[in-house]
């Protein structure tokens, strides 16, 4: 229990803690700290891997340790603890201290700035993406850049509105939803309102988008997926998380993009109460992400060569904090909605590795900046020393 | 406009004793600054529909401010005070609207960074002014009362892991007689402090028709006003534009009777509070697992109560993707198993909810599942973090905390 008068930098702290010493018992995982010591030589002694590739999962709708790394959560999340965590440097305490809504929370993971835009609009980052400095810095080809994401909301996280960067020079967008919707016009649509839900923050509303058939025709053509097949397999899946996965899979095989985002949503059905379905999309996203390293395990043009990041954009309200009502939103701005973990794992990087000095969200893209070799000058966070 | 130039027919379109109050208190409300006073007026623009507990703590509250000399209360008022406010807030009707202000305030807030500024000032307030109000001894110790796992055959997840600690866990429970013996329970607590909205019985389907002299709501009996509810709203998504905040306040906005709910006979102060759980509760419009954990925790935070019932019912089951591609007609059946998860979280929460109100130290707690065999029970009768074995009813139990 947490003591009742702590300060927010104290309850951090504990959060991290706790989650440390759970993993040390359940993993066996080393402290970084004690192992490891920062050699700026050693840094510049190391070379960029050629060919190195990058996948970013985020969870948009935290996970609470709770439900995840307290004894009570460890249920929840076996492929995390038993796959991933093992082969993995595990961040115990990453912060972000931006706004807490996800979609302006995941554009501010993928420009490294705390982004202020409305969280309900479908606009583009102030700042230049990840997948800008990447193309634009390494020069490399629209088609090598990617991102899946949950909602027409997340329509305009591919590139920014900066000047410098923006138009031709960001990742192409992929909303599978929004796809399936597309595909779903020819015939009788009713009855879909809820997996075609745009998000669960606020249920009743959508930024509208245009027309998006020829969209559907260009993907079917850029996956090898015929329309029909891509309904059809939508049908054996049991949630929307399920078909961005599948998309991401199908982008892996067709396109093999060297930096890749997804984006998973389903825990975020929290928004609604019901705590057993907040609790499926934990499951859910736990065993998509043994899915996803295991795409890039057995994919030749990954294996042996990617780094995949795994973190939620940010936490969910305390039970304790009396102005919200715990797991269900994502509100109060406290300690616990504010904290929450990354791994990261791939070529290069310390397996089995606890690092629980905190670090910010917006470090994310100056990490991904040194491990593939371009530079996010705009950002404001900083490189992950522990992994690269 | 500022709050200095705050003039008393600013508040005409304020309800009758919504608008005396803030005449009669329109010198302090002048000096208050603008980050802090719309939300104090979005309580009191609903004066006229609080529960009597929420009326004694505005009155309450607009006396302790009202106390000050002027050096304390910029004291107080100084964490908001230093808050950045941009002009277009300032500029805002947050008299008449303080709902949408206070909306509009949160994004400002969030999107320059002073949001943990402004919660850590909110906090010390609301700490220094209910250590300086006069406290309230409720007429009875409080008592919570939680029925949950209706049409459950059998489970296999782990019940009670959070409340265990906290009182006594009853593995082997007989259920005979477990549901009157608590709706007696109710009925005379009800008839021995007859106050009005001292005694809550929700429910997450029917209302049980035992229940008299109590304040009563249930998830069935608010199915057409869900409906109207939701009509209404798809008008307005459909007219284009606006967005989330639009929404918002177009349920702010929303009356009783715009979705039927101004039965002739029916208590104004109850239909309010029940628009509420609809249009402020996330989720409450589609499960009445949520329903009945939110109204729960409105019904504690809002009016206080000596007694709480809640009863769960199983909620509609959630649709795979695949049933909904196929055209499974929007009837998805309901799911006990899922509703028992749900309802388990939601009986820890009504009890930390319960713990937040006065004489917390003499409160009971009861929650059981009622098609199994567990319970727990907590209150300064019970021993802490213990298990009994032994056969026990709901009445057995009853009389150990009570």
């Amino acid at each position: 229990m947490l003591p009742g008068h702590a300060s927010p930098q104290d309850i951090a702290h504990a959060i991290a803690q706790s989650r440390r010493q759970f993993l040390r018992t359940a993993t066996g995982a080393t402290l970084g700290a004690s192992l490891f010591s920062f050699s700026p030589l050693r840094s510049l002694a190391r070379t960029i891997v050629p060919g190195r590739k990058a996948v970013v999962v985020t969870f948009g709708g935290g996970a609470r340790d709770e439900e995840t790394f307290m004894p009570d959560g460890q249920r929840n999340i076996p492929h995390l603890l038993s796959e991933l965590i093992p082969r993995s440097t595990f961040f115990a305490q990453v912060v972000n201290r931006g706004i807490l809504g996800h979609y302006v929370a995941t554009a501010s993971l993928a420009t490294g700035v705390y982004e202020t835009f409305n969280n309900f609009a479908a606009v583009r980052p102030d700042n230049p993406t990840v997948f800008e400095y990447f193309r634009k810095g390494l020069k490399r080809p629209a088609f090598d850049a990617w991102v899946v994401a949950p909602s027409n909301g997340f329509n305009g996280i591919g590139e920014s509105g900066n000047r410098s960067y923006g138009d031709g020079l960001g990742a192409g967008v992929i909303l599978p939803k929004r796809l399936l919707n597309a595909a779903l016009l020819t015939g009788d649509a009713s009855g879909l309102e809820h997996m075609l839900r745009d998000n669960y923050e606020t249920p009743l509303y959508a930024p509208q988008i245009g027309n998006n058939n020829f969209e559907l025709h260009k993907m079917s053509e850029l996956l090898k997926v015929s329309v029909s097949d891509f309904t059809a397999h939508a049908r054996s899946l049991a949630s929307p998380d399920e078909l961005s996965v599948y998309i991401a899979k199908q982008l892996m095989r067709q396109l093999a993009p060297s930096l890749l985002w997804i984006t998973l949503h389903d825990i975020d059905c929290a928004h609604a109460g019901a705590f057993s379905l907040y609790i499926d999309g934990i499951q859910r996203s736990d065993r998509l992400c043994s899915e996803i390293w295991r795409t890039i395990e057995s994919e030749p043009e990954y294996k042996g060569k990617t780094n995949l990041f795994i973190l939620p954009d940010f936490g969910r309200d305390a039970d304790t904090d009396a102005g919200g009502n715990g797991f269900q939103h994502h509100r109060t701005g406290d300690p616990l909605s504010r904290t929450t973990w990354m791994m990261v794992m791939g070529p290069g990087v310390r397996e089995n590795v606890v690092v629980d000095r905190p670090v910010e969200s917006i470090d994310l893209v100056p990490t991904l900046g040194a491990m593939l070799g371009f530079s996010p000058n705009l950002s404001k966070g900083k490189s992950l020393v522990e992994v690269i | 406009m500022l709050p200095d130039q705050l003039k008393p027919e600013d508040f005409k379109a304020y309800p009758p004793e919504a608008r005396q109050r803030c005449i009669a208190r329109i010198a302090l409300l002048r000096q208050l600054p603008l980050a802090f006073l719309p939300l104090l007026l979005r309580e009191v623009i609903a004066y006229d529909w609080r529960f009597p507990v929420e009326r004694q703590d505005l009155d309450a509250q607009l006396a302790y401010l009202a106390a000050m000399s002027p050096e304390e209360l910029r004291r107080t008022m100084a964490p908001f005070s230093g808050l950045r406010l941009s002009g277009k807030l300032e500029a805002a009707d947050w008299v008449s609207g303080p709902a949408q202000f206070s909306e509009q305030l949160t994004a400002h807030l969030w999107a320059t960074h002073q949001i943990d500024t402004f919660r850590a000032a909110a906090v010390e307030y609301v700490d220094k002014f209910n250590a300086a109000k006069p406290k309230i001894t409720p007429a009875t110790p409080r008592l919570g009362l939680i029925m949950i796992g209706q049409g459950v055959t059998g489970n296999t997840y782990p019940l009670f892991t959070k409340l265990r600690r906290h009182g006594v866990y009853f593995k082997n429970v007989d259920p005979a007689n477990g549901k009157q013996a608590i709706f007696d329970t109710v009925t005379k607590r009800a008839a021995a402090h007859p106050v009005p909205f001292a005694h809550w019985y929700i429910d997450g389907g029917d209302t049980d028709p035992f229940a008299s002299g109590l304040t009563c709501v249930s998830y069935n009996a608010l199915g057409a006003v869900r409906d109207a509810l939701l009509a209404r709203m798809q008008r307005v998504m459909r007219q284009g534009g606006g967005g989330p905040e639009l929404l918002r306040t177009e349920l702010a906005r929303m009356r009783p009777e715009d979705v039927g709910m101004a039965t002739p006979g029916g208590n104004p102060v109850l239909n309010r509070f029940q628009l509420s759980l609809l249009t402020e509760g996330s989720g409450t419009q589609i499960y009445s697992t949520t329903f009945v954990q939110w109204s729960a925790r409105e019904a504690l935070r809002r009016a206080e109560p000596l007694t709480l019932l809640a009863r769960f019912a199983p909620r509609r089951r959630e649709q795979s993707m695949s049933e909904l591609i196929s055209g499974v007609p929007d009837l998805p059946g309901i799911d006990p198993q899922g509703s028992l998860i749900d309802a388990d979280m939601a009986a820890y929460y009504t009890w930390l909810n319960q713990q937040r109100l006065s004489g917390a130290d003499k409160s009971s707690f009861l929650v059981w599942f009622e098609a199994g065999r567990e319970a727990v029970a907590i209150g300064p009768s019970m021993p802490r973090d213990a298990l009994q074995n032994r056969p026990i009813d709901i009445p057995g139990i009853l009389r150990q905390i009570t």
